[in-house]
């Protein structure tokens, strides 16, 4: 049965409650198995070309540091418009994802270099902690998309869902995607790694789902462990889940920890095997990651050329 | 474009098959004495592999007097140097297991990712577990002197071919016994391997012997008088005829048998881990697991869900090359076996009973089932009650816990049952209420050479695997 996602619960602590009790629990070690064993997949040839390049076009080209200029931006927005300068097959990353002093910057530069297509991401709600109050968070975003960022992505409070008080965590996200409306789309970052247990996941991702995100997020970047396999096999089967409810798609994002080529199969693996080819596109999945873009390329190169050139025929950025 | 996996065939360079194979009897490779062989194929290509030699009940008796002569050496030995020969043979197995898997997946048709994870690791672990015990019997809880029984002849099945050798030739040596060892007639490629490694491992003679051939040459281990215990894995059947031939001859027998194995999903179940274990339970092996979770009991209220998870789920699994590493279902064994599923299915859609199958695409060549499960079973079909052996599942649903139980437990087998709840004392109210030897909790076919392994009822008698499964190889054993 279809029913809408506005339909799931009023926001209320009790609507809430008997929402998230209607959804199966999650078994930590036939989770972390399933995880394991999806991930002796063995990608090679045409099919690791494929992965590669979709791999290329889903990252959410990411830098949040203190230490963050101006330039530094404007570099990786470069690096996003053309990851491989020496090759123009390769297609342009999924956006840049930067915090939001930044996000003027980046789509000036984005929009004067080529880059007119490739979205600005702002992190925002006081991330990573998410420890301020509602109006300082309602700034953060207004001010992000006020600059041309139209992606947001929020971050729950972890207190308030770890204390038991869902009805803010739901109130939040319900509140910042009306800022969003139809301007900006809403990626809601549960910091899985402070959220600890998979049910905590599981519940998370649909609590976030059922007050409008329209991607769930696994991490800050910030907070170790990230974006495990086996965290990103919940949020799969979460918003798959989802899609069974109400009909509706809702995107998934790891962020934090994949580095490797290798580890960016695995992601693509997971989502073809758990919630299916429908989400294998940079507008259903997207990874947040820096490091990972040139690995992806070194591969990519040594699969066109037949041998591996190493770091130093990439950009660094 | 979408994300099409590119086939990715572990290479079958690295092992080396001899074009006709020999008896291993008294540590050399001899030839049978009528000089008679039958071949061996791969089930997944129908290609010949090799021919093997087929021992008669002369060469079992050379053979048994082999494993006499060994035990004269093997029994005087100090537990501790017993002990090391079960560890480099462990050892050169982890060494050699890439050859090993590869062999398996060609010879039984299994995937290689189930061979390279699954059969050979845990044949290895067998030798290392059983390793540690040979120098501490005294203290293995089975009486103050153990002793050997001598002789025993193995027979083994086609399903797991080198774990089940595993399974019975580790805790043998391990309590000082010799071995008369049978490997099925389509899979003995790996025994044959096994032997090899004895001689790498410098293993004295005698003391692994190992016979290929069919039922007769199992007949003569059976019936031989040099022989004081019979260790048996494979059909009800053929274990009936087996314990009624050593019944009164005072030998040794454990039996490990077929079974029905009740997976039983209640209404709190971790679903998406749940259809983990359903998958696993029944198509792991392509089915062909003694234990299989092969009754698929399901709570009513959640059956429609459970039921539609199963199948979008089933849709992923991957049948092919078994040598692919990203098959997850390879071939059936022999086209007997491919038989005995068809007829056994077709009595589902007979008697009523709804299929499902996956759509898998089967290869032109080989012997192929798809995963499949039928469901409106009730405990009258012959599909609820008989062994398929093979990738089908019979779904039965039910209401309350104490129908679950009654359920289960009214079947003739009594090997395995699996139970999948997130409430921790709904796990132990229904594992002490099921008759059966394996209870698995939210997880299904894991097994470990510590936890002893066998049936109630028709599915076996005595234990393998940690301590009660040395005790079935030590004389009087309490």
């Amino acid at each position: 049965m279809v029913t809408t996602a506005g339909a799931l619960t009023d926001g209320s602590l009790s609507s809430i409650k008997g929402f998230l009790k209607t959804l199966s629990p999650v078994d930590q070690v036939g989770a972390d198995a399933r995880a394991a064993m999806l991930a002796t997949r063995s990608i090679k040839t045409a099919s690791k070309k494929w992965a590669i390049d979709m791999a290329i076009s889903m990252i959410d080209l990411t830098t949040l540091e203190g230490a963050d200029t101006d330039g530094k931006v404007k570099a990786i927005c470069n690096k996003a418009i053309r990851p491989d300068p020496t090759d123009p097959t390769v297609p342009h990353v999924g956006a840049i994802c930067v915090y939001n002093d930044m996000v003027t910057v980046a789509r000036k530069h984005l929009d004067e270099s080529g880059g007119q297509d490739i979205p600005v991401a702002a992190v925002s709600t006081a991330f990573p902690s998410g420890r301020a109050s509602l109006e300082v968070k309602e700034r953060d975003t207004k001010d992000a998309i006020a600059n041309g960022a139209t992606e947001i992505d929020m971050v729950i409070d972890r207190g308030a869902f770890l204390s038991g008080d869902l009805e803010k965590v739901f109130s939040e996200i319900v509140y910042i995607k009306s800022l969003c409306a139809d301007k900006a789309h809403l990626k809601v970052i549960l910091e899985t790694g402070e959220l600890v247990t998979y049910d905590n996941v599981r519940k998370a991702s649909f609590l976030a789902m059922a007050a409008g995100a329209d991607f769930i997020k696994t991490s800050t970047g910030k907070v170790a462990p990230a974006a495990t396999a086996p965290v990103v096999l919940v949020m799969l089967e979460a918003v798959r889940d989802f899609y069974q409810m109400t009909g509706v798609r809702i995107g998934v994002k790891p962020a934090g920890g994949i580095r490797t080529t290798k580890d960016a199969i695995k992601q693509l693996v997971l989502v073809k095997e758990t919630a299916g080819d429908e989400w294998l596109n940079p507008g259903l999945f997207r990874i947040g990651a820096s490091a990972l873009l040139n690995d992806l390329l070194m591969q990519r190169q040594k699969l066109t050329s037949g041998h591996y050139g190493g770091a130093n025929y990439v950009t660094l950025d | 474009m979408t994300f099409e996996y590119s086939s990715a065939p572990e290479s079958r360079a690295i092992v080396t098959i001899d074009p006709v194979y020999k008896l291993f009897i008294g540590g050399k490779f001899v030839a049978p004495k009528a000089g008679k062989t039958f071949t061996t194929i791969n089930p997944a290509t129908e290609e010949v592999l090799a021919k093997i030699a087929y021992a008669e009940k002369s060469d079992v008796d050379k053979a048994v007097k082999a494993a006499q002569e060994g035990l004269k050496v093997w029994s005087k030995m100090a537990p501790s140097e017993r002990g090391k020969y079960l560890y480099r043979i462990a050892r050169i197995m982890q060494e050699r297991a890439r050859e090993f898997a590869v062999l398996e997946t060609m010879d039984n048709g299994k995937p290689i990712r189930e061979t390279r994870d699954v059969d050979i690791p845990l044949a290895a672990a067998h030798f290392f577990y059983h390793a540690g015990w040979a120098d501490k019997l005294e203290h293995a809880g089975v009486g103050n002197n153990p002793k050997p029984y001598g002789v025993v002849g193995q027979i083994i099945p086609w399903n797991f071919p080198l774990l089940m050798l595993a399974w019975k030739i580790a805790p043998a040596l391990a309590t000082g016994n010799t071995v008369v060892l049978k490997p099925a007639e389509t899979t003995p490629l790996t025994a044959l391997l096994f032997a090899q490694v004895c001689q790498q491992a410098e293993l004295p003679a005698g003391v692994v012997n190992i016979v290929t051939g069919d039922g007769a040459t199992g007949a003569a281990i059976v019936n031989h008088p040099g022989i004081s215990k019979i260790a048996f894995t494979g059909s009800t059947d053929v274990g009936k005829l087996i314990a009624r031939s050593v019944a009164g001859t005072g030998k040794g027998l454990t039996l490990e048998l077929g079974g029905k194995g009740a997976n039983i999903v209640f209404e709190d179940a971790p679903l998406d881990e749940t259809v983990e274990g359903i998958i696993n339970g029944i198509f792991f092996n392509q089915g062909h697991v003694c234990c299989a979770g092969s009754r698929l009991l399901i709570q009513e209220n959640i059956q429609d869900e459970l039921l539609e998870k199963l199948k979008s789920r089933m849709s992923q699994i991957r049948l092919g090359d078994p040598l692919d590493k990203n098959t997850d279902i390879g071939a059936i064994n022999s086209r007997e076996q491919l038989e005995k599923i068809t007829e056994l299915a077709l009595s589902g859609d007979a008697e009523g009973a709804e299929r499902f199958s996956a759509a898998c695409t089967i290869p032109a060549k080989g012997f192929w089932y798809p995963p499949t499960f039928f469901t409106g079973v009730t405990q009258a079909h012959r599909i609820a009650r008989e062994e398929i052996f093979g990738p089908v599942l019979s779904v039965i649903s039910f209401r309350t816990p104490q129908e679950a139980i009654e359920k289960a437990n009214n079947t003739p087998f009594g090997l395995s049952a699996g139970v999948w709840t997130d409430k921790g004392s709904r796990i132990l109210w229904t594992a002490k209420h099921l008759r059966a030897g394996v209870i698995w909790a939210n997880t299904f076919n894991k097994f470990d050479p510590a936890s002893p392994f066998g049936g109630y009822k028709e599915s076996g008698w005595g234990r393998e695997g940690g301590r009660h499964g040395l005790a079935a190889y030590l004389k009087g054993a309490k």
